[in-house]
């Protein structure tokens, strides 16, 4: 069902846990549909210095979690704001087509935290969602 | 560990059915040697599967291509041929889909349904029943275990009710049958569904009791095969097996179900007593022998089946994740817990050929899969965390 780049980002998860002094921190899903991801930022001269992830789900909520730090971290926010859902599933071999939507919210979860550190700064930064 | 979604056939089954792969390819209608060989056979495998659940007699059982179409074939069956009797079903909320489904289409057909609720532990309320029955009401639909949490209904008492409204019992036994002895006579049933492959026998082939007397219509017609209830030529190999299977598990059901019962109780001990916020889905003791339905907070329950699946473990979950429909099994859902909680819900049904080494490493493997998903999961509360 997943591919072996799933599997492994599922076994092996990178950038998990919390960042507790986060510049910017966005939560997507609820536990009530099965998906709940949280991505934590850390910003430094406009680019993301760290990225971090907690998720409660199936194991491709998971593995798209992984990916996206994997994508977002060393970016600046402009392109890290460019990273599609789409984006993180190709980089992962592609997703079950019934996982595309329920499981594939990490990158949501990425911009969400983005504007959170934008906003924070009072919205210097311009940057279309 | 999935024994619920397959299971092995037994080699004396595949033993069985071999010839009418080969050399025996008669066809039970035909007068010639071959078809009258090929008919015994087939009277042969309908005895054994007639005695497994003590039917008065071999002809009520009537041979389909397993559980679904036997769940279909007793609901539209009995509801069509009853219209004049009543327009009115009921069924559970802990059904299987074959059993939901043709109950919900034929609401479109100008029937009503009514879904009867469980407690916690999966047990219908009578009560309910009760109060739900009306002299419209044809047909009364009740799983006899629940596949997915074990619990196993009070059907003698499920019965008296429903025969004192004059209503059909259908008894949904796929789960149990082959496993726990089952009394169609004893306990007052009506029709009962049973399926080859969850008694170790082939795919495919499964059976509808009818009582003597129990008026119904059949889904398939043609050349009036099984008494006309079910035409089209007899699948052969696959009713030899299923009679073979059927054989053996009545032979080897006591010592087997007390075996599986000893071991399934170490793996629902071990898989809640040393993990923290686990539970057990369904009822402790008035359950089938092979099944262990657990949950565990604050994780899903497909990432659980992955990490099993890598260490070359089978199991289920209940989770949406692992459904076509994006919704967590109504099953758990109707024992009252939440969404979140049946996302967590973790399935094991063993088997024949299960030990308890394989329990053991079952037990040692959970922890640290829950650990670490707690890890990952942003749910897990503080005081949990390492």
């Amino acid at each position: 069902m997943y591919t072996d780049k799933v599997m492994e980002h599922f076994k092996n998860p990178q950038n998990m846990g919390e960042i507790p002094d986060a510049d910017g921190v966005g939560t997507v899903g609820n536990p009530v549909c099965g998906d709940l991801m949280t991505i934590y930022i850390k910003v430094k001269d406009n680019k993301l210095a760290d990225v971090k992830f907690k998720t409660f789900g199936c194991g491709a909520a998971i593995a798209t979690s992984s990916m996206t730090t994997e994508l977002a971290k060393g970016k600046t926010l402009e392109e890290a704001m460019k990273i599609t859902r789409a984006d993180v599933a190709a980089s992962l071999g592609g997703l079950p087509p019934v996982k595309m939507h329920c499981s594939n919210l990490a990158a949501d979860a990425l911009h969400v935290a983005i504007n959170d550190y934008l906003k924070k700064q009072g919205g210097t930064v311009e940057v279309k969602k | 560990m999935d024994h619920a979604a397959g299971k092995p056939v037994d080699p004396r089954a595949i033993e069985a059915m071999l010839p009418y792969m080969k050399s025996s390819f008669g066809n039970p209608s035909s007068l010639n040697a071959p078809g009258q060989e090929a008919k015994r056979a087939l009277d042969e495998a309908r005895k054994k599967v007639a005695d497994l659940i003590n039917a008065e007699r071999a002809e009520s059982v009537i041979f389909t291509s397993g559980a679904t179409e036997s769940n279909n074939l007793a609901i539209k069956g009995v509801a069509n041929r009853n219209k004049d009797r009543g327009t009115r079903i009921i069924t559970s909320r802990i059904e299987h889909m074959s059993v939901v489904n043709p109950v919900k289409f034929l609401t479109t057909k100008g029937f009503e349904a009514a879904f009867i609720p469980v407690d916690e532990y999966g047990f219908l309320s009578l009560e309910s029943l009760e109060k739900e029955l009306s002299v419209k009401t044809v047909l009364v639909s009740i799983v006899y275990a629940n596949g997915e949490i074990g619990t196993i209904e009070p059907i003698r008492e499920i019965s008296n009710i429903v025969h004192n409204n004059n209503s059909y019992l259908h008894v949904d036994a796929t789960a149990a049958s082959g496993l726990i002895p089952i009394d169609v006579r004893g306990e007052g049933i009506d029709l009962l569904t049973i399926s080859s492959n969850d008694m170790y026998g082939p795919k495919g082939i499964g059976a509808l009791y009818m009582k003597e007397g129990v008026r119904i219509e059949p889904l398939v017609q043609g050349g009036g095969q099984e008494r006309g209830f079910r035409s089209g030529t007899e699948n052969m190999p696959c009713i030899v097996g299923f009679g073979k299977a059927a054989e053996i598990a009545k032979q080897e059901m006591k010592r087997e179900s007390e075996r599986l019962t000893q071991l399934r109780n170490g793996l629902i001990q071990g898989l809640t007593e040393s993990i923290p916020h686990a539970f057990l889905n369904g009822h402790p003791t008035k359950r089938l022998p092979d099944n262990a339905s657990v949950r565990y907070s604050f994780i899903e329950g497909e990432s659980m089946l992955l990490s099993l699946d890598m260490m070359g473990v089978a199991a289920s979950s209940g989770s949406a994740c692992t459904s076509k429909t994006l919704e967590p099994s109504h099953v758990l859902l109707a024992t009252g817990l939440k969404h979140e909680e049946a996302h967590g819900s973790l399935m094991f049904t063993l088997g024949r050929e299960n030990t308890q080494e394989e329990v053991d490493y079952v037990i040692g493997l959970m922890p640290s899969i829950v650990r670490r998903l707690r890890a990952i999961s942003p749910l897990t509360p503080k005081e949990l965390k390492e």
